[in-house]
């Protein structure tokens, strides 16, 4: 049992840590949030008040308060709708792939096969390549509609090439980021697999159990756990996809919600509404974690 | 007792096996393997696989051009230094959960947990504004920080998984044989903890290099890492292939090489201990 004095020294020891947490999460949501009721925008910082009416309220730096003003303006806004749609296929197409991709791979790598160490190693590499750079060879080198790989192998089939950035660009963007996200659903499931009890394998096996049984009684049970981390990391990364969008230059078409409150803020300078938008992102994931959280905690409890 | 396994079923496996692997590895061979060509012969169609003049020039002229060793080396300070702080924080941390644990430890280890919840953008504004006041913008003590921050509830999670597998009787042992708190940390846990933290601060260095939120919004030449100087090939030089694969070779190269001996923590570290 901890000593009083271990226990008070363990008070010291986390105290740092909640602290700094604390603070980082608290002190740029609240200035968020009171940027988000300013009409404050950094290219004409005066400018921007002319346009409302008499009567307009002032904070201490003489910013011009707007009310909801900022949340009207980005939930109207039709780049909204399209971004938190874009958000949403994004994650649910990227989790769909790479939850069922992922079982069959890890299944078919649970096999015996020749040279496992190095099928694993070959499978798991693209979770380890900056975004940055896995989008930039995809746009360029594979989804080219003139010299790219895909459009090469589309004309030797016979079909006219794809121009993707151009026609598929939600889709294009898709793909990039579950070709990052697959192999780290296969690696989870693949480790989960080879600690199935070797005891429990055998005597399903001395009892006549079929594959078939042996897979729907023994194997989904025991992949609920690791699927359900998968969704919950996978969708906490997903839904903040930022670079694979803002290298390839997609913007709009296929941009989610970190890409559209990005633009607001650093590209049209607009502090008020980029900070609407962040809260109405933020509001969004907490919905999402909500669902997510108590689905983890049933899940994960035993 | 292990069933023996047909041969002509493993063949097949290991056959279907190696194509998909080989699929998936496919744009990171490709990569590596434009990256020695000439730019005429890297958009060349039907395209060449092997049989292309192997050159070097590529990797030569991108030093040249972009500097790479001063990105390169602001990754390194971003990973380590972000790594080395965050430790800081979290081995007490860690250790406190572990061994020392309050009533609501269970509780602060959810509570950070969700601070992983919290979307970067919401945090974007403000802290892009509080960097520019105090000239934090492109710097490293400032990129640092924020490193250090993002994945610190990620760094105590994995830690307090690997403390809580020390058994809590061996501390008691040793305290009952008269040892001081300051020496049962140093000459009975710190012995056990190091494999942990090794695994953890592997996984973090990985997870610093390749960060690109925080990076592309607040660094800009200074402090600029690997995943700016990428970046910085979108237009228009992304349209030479072949240097844009020598970039990108020599990024992603080092945390390839880190990142298949990490795999095994990988798992551990970010299933928050779920998965092992």
């Amino acid at each position: 049992m901890a000593t009083q004095q271990t226990r008070m020294l363990g008070k010291i020891a986390v105290a740092p840590s909640v602290i700094v947490l604390f603070m980082w999460m608290i002190v740029p949501l609240v200035m968020t949030i009171y940027f988000s009721f300013l009409r404050y925008n950094l290219i004409q910082p005066n400018a921007a008040c002319s346009l409302m009416t008499p009567g307009v309220m002032f904070d201490e730096a003489s910013r011009c308060i707007a009310g909801f003003g900022n949340y009207k303006f980005f939930l109207t806004d039709p780049e909204f709708f399209k971004a938190a749609l874009n958000s949403l296929a994004i994650v649910g197409s990227v989790l769909l792939i790479s939850i069922v991709g992922g079982t069959l791979l890890a299944l078919l790598l649970d096999q015996a096969i020749y040279g496992q160490g190095i099928v694993r190693i070959l499978i798991i590499a693209p979770f380890f390549v900056m975004p940055t750079v896995s989008a930039l060879v995809w746009k360029n080198m594979f989804m080219n509609p003139v010299s790219g790989l895909l459009a090469w192998v589309q004309k030797s089939l016979g079909f006219a090439p794809l121009d993707w950035f151009a026609h598929a660009p939600l889709t294009a963007v898709i793909i990039i980021v579950a070709w990052q996200w697959l192999p780290f659903a296969t690696l989870i499931i693949l480790t989960s697999l080879q600690s199935l009890d070797e005891e429990q394998k055998e005597a399903s096996q001395m009892d006549g159990a079929t594959p078939w049984a042996y897979f729907a009684y023994i194997i989904v049970p025991h992949l609920l756990r690791p699927v359900t981390v998968v969704v919950l990391i996978e969708t906490i990364f997903l839904l903040n996809v930022f670079a694979e969008i803002y290298v390839t230059g997609t913007g709009g078409p296929a941009g989610n919600m970190p890409f559209l409150v990005y633009q607001y803020g650093m590209i049209k300078s607009n502090i008020g509404g980029a900070s609407a938008g962040a809260i109405i992102a933020v509001i969004l994931a907490n919905i999402v974690a909500f669902f997510l959280m108590r689905m983890i905690g049933k899940n994960l409890e035993n | 007792m292990a069933r023996a396994v047909s041969t002509r079923r493993r063949v097949f496996m290991s056959v279907l096996a190696w194509s998909v692997a080989l699929l998936i590895f496919f744009p990171i061979l490709w990569t590596i393997l434009t990256s020695f060509k000439t730019e005429g012969e890297a958009i060349a169609l039907p395209p060449k696989f092997l049989f292309f003049d192997w050159t070097l020039e590529n990797y030569a002229i991108v030093q040249e051009r972009s500097d790479y060793f001063t990105f390169a080396m602001n990754s390194v300070i971003i990973a380590v230094g972000s790594t080395a702080l965050a430790m800081l924080f979290a081995i007490p941390a860690a250790w406190s959960l572990a061994f020392a644990p309050g009533k609501r430890a269970k509780d602060l280890l959810m509570w950070m947990l969700s601070t992983k919840m919290m979307p970067p953008v919401g945090a974007l504004i403000p802290l892009f504004l509080i960097f520019r006041d105090l000239s934090l913008l492109d710097t490293h003590l400032g990129i640092v920080i924020v490193a250090m921050l993002i994945n610190l509830p990620i760094i105590i999670w994995m830690l307090y998984t690997y403390f809580k597998e020390i058994p809590g009787e061996i501390l008691e042992a040793a305290r009952m044989d008269g040892a001081s708190i300051g020496k049962e940390l140093l000459f009975v846990l710190a012995p056990m903890a190091i494999p942990g933290i090794a695994s953890t601060v592997l996984l973090n260095v990985i997870l610093a290099w390749n960060e690109a939120f925080w990076t592309l919004a607040l660094t800009t030449k200074d402090a600029a890492p690997l995943t700016q100087f990428i970046a910085s090939y979108s237009a228009p030089e992304g349209l030479f292939w072949a240097k844009l694969s020598a970039a990108s070779t020599m990024a992603i190269a080092p945390i390839l090489i880190l990142g298949w001996f990490a795999q095994k923590q990988l798992v551990r570290g970010l299933t928050f201990g779920a998965v092992k």
